[in-house]
């Protein structure tokens, strides 16, 4: 078995939002970088398990970024994984680093892609639906439940309102979200484990580019709270009905 | 030239957000001058003309799709979408919609925008606003390609009803085997969806425990409003999984969000700051949610709970 996680770096989720560059970049500054936490704690931990189960497993880490994102990479190695595959490439279109991804993938003839849900930063929940298609292979969205008996795999996804079983014969695409795995942290060995793991860098193939950013914006703040007496609660009713005419 | 949308059913009933994804795309063919039609996949008891009422001119109905492949419905999507010359696609921004719109945008070479929030620019280039940083931030997407697919966040845009009724085709399609079985569904009845809920009702760790959850659902059923919670209540199995909202869980961006107990973490106030009014009963003056709240009561939930209710 061959396993390819999908790992994505994105900020801490405690990061100030800013942007620089006439409001068309996000502002580095003094921001802390995390694995996107469904790679992270669901994707890759569940990999891991399935690893643990036969370990005649590979697990392959794909990353599509620049030179930065490798200590991200590295900690994702101290969680577990063999080796990393970090695509040079600084794109940020979900449709170029989905044919990243790909090209990777089509080479290495894995049985089970992971992505997380959505990365936290871009929110577009979108590279593994490309992956697949690319690859014309199944996908099967927001996983909370993945087992495998054989090339067979059994796959609960959450639908609005409820939850949805699915079957279906390797290879495939998942996207995992919570209920996958229980978060991990690494440890000693793992985190010493990880400097020496393989970490390959290859150069991006020529794609599309079918989306851009032209510019980024906050919202606006609130005006401030109005605050209710706990003892006439009655008057929030009243608040709530006739000024913000919300119930 | 012309505008489809896809929309999605759930037993037999045209979801809420997709009438929204109606009037959304029809406003967008109006914009550009052309009409917008729909293309819904497997019966409905809801019928399918009235979606006429949501300036939907036309509307492809395909037979006998009784579950979701992503892979299915892409490609009858396409076929659609090749049949009506369509080059704007819209979809609600559901897990429906997360499973079919990407493989959606590579089949068609079609950018796609995912979480859209306002009608597309379409002065200069085609530019769709869309949430970042799970609602901390809007991003300005500028789509490149001939082709464009947009998924609208649900409640971001009004439903526009009026009266008109659509023409209804039988849209006949080359149906593949699906490569995924469905084996079972399992469905929460009676509860509203989260996602689709434009009240919603949430509850912390102030609440103290699964006992006192009553607070939480009692004022929900009240209001018609959906329940949610903070993460760590899913995570000590208070609540279901499902129902926690934030950073790294469900975005939401109801009309009226009530938080009981919440401490209001930044990751928390992440997937419901687009809320559009926020209430916060907590007994800290202190909690950071006050300060992204509208109304707010400091105050001991187990006082002034019974007396709201
Ligand atoms: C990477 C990361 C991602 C995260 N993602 C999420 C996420 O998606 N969603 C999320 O919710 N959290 C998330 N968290 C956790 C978040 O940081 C907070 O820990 C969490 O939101 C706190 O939940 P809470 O408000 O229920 O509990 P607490 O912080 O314990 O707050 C309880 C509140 O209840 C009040 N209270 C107590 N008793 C009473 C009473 N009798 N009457 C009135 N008020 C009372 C207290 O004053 C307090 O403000 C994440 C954290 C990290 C690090
Ligand atoms: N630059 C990247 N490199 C590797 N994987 C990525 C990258 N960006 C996104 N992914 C994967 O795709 C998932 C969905 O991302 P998105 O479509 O941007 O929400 C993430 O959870 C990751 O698993």
């Amino acid at each position: 078995m061959k396993i390819l996680v999908c790992i994505s770096k994105t900020p801490d989720t405690t990061a100030k939002i800013a942007f620089t560059d006439n409001n068309t970049k996000f502002s580095n500054e003094g921001v802390q970088w995390i694995i996107n936490p469904y790679d992270e704690w669901y994707s890759l931990v569940r990999a891991i398990e399935l690893k643990e189960a036969d370990p005649s497993t590979l697990i392959h880490l794909i990353n599509v970024g620049v030179a930065d994102s490798e200590p991200v990479i590295r900690k994702a190695l101290a969680l577990g994984g063999d080796e990393a595959i970090r695509v040079n490439s600084d794109n940020a279109d979900s449709f170029s680093i989905a044919s990243q991804i790909a090209a990777v993938a089509k080479e290495g003839n894995y049985d089970l892609i992971f992505t997380g849900k959505e990365t936290i930063d871009y929110n577009g929940s979108s590279i593994g639906g490309m992956v697949a298609e690319i690859l014309n292979l199944p996908y099967i969205s927001h996983a909370i439940k993945f087992d495998l008996s054989g090339t067979q795999a059994t796959v609960i996804r959450e639908i609005e309102g409820g939850e949805e079983t699915n079957a279906v014969q390797l290879p495939v695409v998942v996207s995992c979200q919570k209920g996958m795995a229980e978060q991990r942290i690494p440890n000693m060995k793992g985190i010493m484990g990880a400097r020496t793991k393989p970490l390959k860098v290859v150069e991006p193939v020529a794609t599309d580019v079918y989306t851009e950013v032209s510019s980024f914006d906050l919202p606006p703040s609130k005006a401030g709270v109005k605050l209710v007496s706990p003892d006439q609660p009655e008057e929030l009713v009243r608040l709530l009905h006739e000024e913000a005419r919300v119930i | 030239m012309s505008v489809l949308v896809f929309i999605d059913q759930a037993d037999g009933h045209i979801k809420k957000s997709s009438f929204e994804a109606a009037s959304y795309a029809s406003r967008i063919a109006e914009n550009l001058g052309t009409q917008a039609e729909a293309i819904i996949l497997g019966k409905t008891e809801d019928a399918p003309a009235s979606l006429g009422e949501y300036g939907i001119k036309k509307v492809h109905t395909v037979d006998g799709i009784t579950a979701m492949d992503s892979q299915v419905y892409t490609s009858i999507i396409a076929q659609a979408v090749e049949a009506t010359g369509a080059d704007v696609i819209v979809f609600s921004n559901n897990t429906t919609a997360k499973a079919i719109a990407p493989r959606l945008s590579v089949r068609l070479k079609a950018g796609l925008v995912a979480g859209a929030v306002a009608l597309p620019e379409t002065a200069n280039g085609f530019i769709v606003r869309k949430t970042v940083f799970s609602g901390k931030a809007f991003a300005n997407i500028s789509v490149k390609t001939a082709k464009k697919i947009i998924a609208l966040n649900p409640n971001s845009y009004h439903v526009v009803k009026g009266t008109g009724v659509a023409e209804v085709a039988a849209f006949n399609a080359n149906v593949e085997v699906p490569k995924v079985t469905v084996t079972s569904i399992n469905k929460v009845t009676g509860e509203i969806p989260l996602s689709e809920a434009t009240i919603v009702v949430s509850g912390g760790r102030g609440l103290k425990g699964p006992e006192n959850w009553g607070y939480v659902t009692d004022l929900a059923k009240l209001l018609g409003a959906a329940t949610a919670c903070s993460r760590p209540v899913a995570d000590i199995h208070w609540r279901p999984h499902h129902e926690h909202v934030g950073q790294t869980g469900l975005a939401i961006a109801p009309n009226l969000y009530i938080a009981i107990g919440i401490s209001g973490a930044i990751q928390h106030l992440a997937g419901v700051n687009r809320s559009k009014t926020i209430v916060v009963i907590n007994k800290d003056p202190e909690a950071p949610f006050f300060k992204a709240a509208d109304y707010g009561i400091v105050g001991d939930i187990f006082e002034v709970m019974p007396k709201i209710i």
